[in-house]
């Protein structure tokens, strides 16, 4: 059942009722509110202004809006000069772009010098769809959180981007925040908690239903994928298969705690993330599992391929990452517990 | 800015040579690090330092302190040299360079060091994070002014010409950059590995003010940055033409020295003709 303290969207199985947005509006909202809130914020682009969604900031705060042209170099490095000068920059592009070409200036001038820059990197995943495999970044979250002094963050939803845009305001330091193209359910809301290096449980075993089911395998995701995730959970109760699912929004710094607490718990983990299951949050899991609570995984996301064009929700099956997918691995991944 | 009179040429000349003696017994120490584009930039890195910028070693976070980005982070024995003469730590802890536990790392980092406003060392980044500090000041009503110092090496960079291109288009008037005209990098001369000439054509292509300067010469330093400052509608880029490896007669515009350390017996060398140097500069006075 949905856990009730995540307060998620109580219509969020009723595909009628449903709102669909993307990630990068909530960015977008959020980005203006953070604006209001602290006048040191100030937005970058690289000629992506509208599709980024920076646009609104740009009309509400000309003078603390920035067009750098294409030139994410240009981006990140601009960004790091502001940074250490008391502002709080936003640099805005896509992810394979930006933090794609820019890397090492990201890491010099931003993450090592610890420069209080926000880098938003938006079109990450396949479901950028038919744009293909040049414009779908699927490295970003394992080349960011390779970087000390580097926080990532995967907002699963748009409420859920708009308060991590919020946060990422002001949390001090280098912070990524990974967004996507295709409109995709809200289903958490603005009572929903969210703390940066915290997770949250979206969906545990029923009780009170007379039988209890034991929880058997911990599904952490992130991003949009979750709400596949949610859909295989309740299917699989209907199968009497007890599965926790745990939003992990921030990968670094992992909420390591929590996630071998209810590793231990479960004795089984499949992981979901729309990347590749190198050194994603896939990765991020079995570090710290394989250190301290070893057990049997499943990694759902991109097997070490790039993707191509076509329509986004077709690409995220044909990679393996629907609802059927994640359910196949759970059944899996309990086979191989036993 | 103060008048620059013969006295003051004097005083600046003393320094100049005192860090550059600092720099060979840095390397020597070190066993590793850039000398020929430390040594040439000397004189322009004292002027700054002890006649132009507005800047106070005592307190290095100063809001309002004039801000000097040294781009090419390799040439960092120059600047520590003289951020320890001007009173930003001690002399002694110079002979730390490169050591482990040490402030001064080989590629200079701004969060170990008081002084340094940027972590530098790949190129063609410096100018683009001192346009971002001249938007800051711009934002916030400030008068201080921004210095970037680049080698010509890393106008070979592509980020380098996108900062160029940005801070034209903004008329960034508190910026002004200088690029250390010496004509060497790593594997050659700059107009055999990549040509940058005509360069001062390509800023003013890019509406930019330029000036082009001996980089050895104290009244040629300090009147381009005066020239700078009345510049009032674009960024200025002051060409410095210097001698890589300068007060060192064997290094002088020997490309091989731009990535190497003098040895034991080629420091002591080298020392000798920088203290002649010392002696001619105080008999003149």
């Amino acid at each position: 059942m949905l856990n009730p303290n995540a307060k998620l969207n109580q219509d969020l199985f009723d595909e009628s009722k449903l709102k669909m947005t993307a990630t990068r509006d909530g960015f977008g909202e959020g980005l203006v509110l953070a604006g209001e809130e602290n006048e040191n914020v100030v937005a970058l682009s690289a000629d992506l202004t509208e599709s980024t969604r920076v646009e609104a900031f740009a009309k509400k705060f000309p003078e603390r809006f920035f067009e750098v042209g294409v030139a994410e170099q240009n981006l990140a490095t601009i960004a790091a000069g502001l940074g250490v000068s008391g502002k709080i920059p936003f640099i805005a592009s896509y992810a394979t772009f930006s933090p794609g070409r820019n890397w090492e200036q990201i890491r010099t001038t931003i993450a090592y010098n610890d420069s209080n820059v926000k880098i938003v990197g938006a079109h990450a995943g396949v479901s950028v769809g038919p744009d293909g495999a040049t414009h779908q970044a699927i490295e970003d979250i394992s080349t960011m959180r390779v970087m000390a002094n580097m926080k990532v963050i995967v907002p699963c939803d748009a409420i859920e981007a708009k308060k991590a845009t919020l946060a990422a305001a002001k949390i001090w330091g280098p912070v990524y925040i990974r967004l996507g193209r295709e409109k995709s359910p809200v289903f958490t809301t603005d009572e929903t908690p969210f703390t940066p290096g915290k997770v949250e449980v979206l969906w545990s075993p029923s009780s009170g239903s007379g039988r209890l089911l034991k929880p058997q395998v911990l599904i952490i995701g992130c991003g949009q994928l979750l709400y596949n995730a949610l859909i295989a959970a309740r299917d699989l109760e209907k199968e009497k298969i007890g599965v926790i699912v745990l939003n992990s929004h921030t990968i670094k710094p992992l909420d390591e705690k929590k996630i071998i607490e209810l590793a231990r718990k479960t004795g089984a983990v499949v992981t979901v993330e729309e990347h590749q299951v190198l050194g994603g949050l896939g990765g991020a899991v079995a570090e710290i599992l394989a250190k301290n609570a070893p057990c049997p995984m499943e990694f759902i996301g991109m097997q070490d391929v790039f993707g191509e064009s076509g329509p986004a929700s077709e690409l995220v099956e044909k990679y393996g990452m629907g609802i059927l997918n994640i359910k196949t691995a759970v059944k899996k991944v309990l086979r191989r517990k036993r | 800015m103060l008048i620059l009179d013969d006295k003051k040429v004097r005083f600046l000349e003393i320094l100049a040579n005192r860090i550059r003696q600092d720099i060979i017994r840095m390397l020597v120490q070190a066993g590793s690090g850039h000398s020929a584009g430390s040594l040439g930039m000397a004189d322009i890195f004292t002027a700054f330092y002890f006649h132009i910028l507005n800047h106070n070693a005592r307190k290095p976070h100063w809001p309002d302190r004039d801000r000097l980005i040294l781009s090419n982070g390799h040439i960092c024995p120059v600047l520590y040299a003289t951020l320890a003469h001007a009173g930003y730590f001690s002399i002694d802890e110079l002979k730390t360079l490169r050591k482990l536990n040490s402030r001064l790392q080989g590629h200079p980092h701004r969060k170990v060091l008081p002084g340094l406003e940027t972590t530098s060392g790949p190129l063609g980044s410096g100018l683009s994070q001192a346009i971002g500090m001249a938007l800051a000041a711009r934002l916030d009503n400030k008068k201080y002014r921004i210095y970037c110092l680049t080698s010509d090496g890393e106008h070979q960079e592509g980020n380098h010409w996108e900062a160029v291109m940005f801070a034209g288009k903004n008329r960034l008037s508190n910026l002004t950059a200088l690029v250390d005209r010496n004509n060497i990098q790593i594997d050659g001369y700059t107009e055999g590995v990549m040509p940058l000439e005509p360069l001062k054509e390509k800023y003013e292509a890019f509406n930019w003010h330029v000036i082009e300067i001996d980089g050895h010469n104290f009244e040629h330093i300090v009147d381009a940055v005066a020239e700078a400052k009345a510049i009032h509608e674009k960024p200025t880029m002051i060409i410095a033409h210097t001698i890589p490896g300068k007060g060192v007669s064997f290094m002088e515009s020997d490309y091989k020295w731009h990535g190497i350390p003098p040895n034991q017996s080629q420091a002591k060398m080298a020392l000798k003709e920088l203290e002649i140097i010392g002696r001619k500069i105080h008999g003149g006075i």
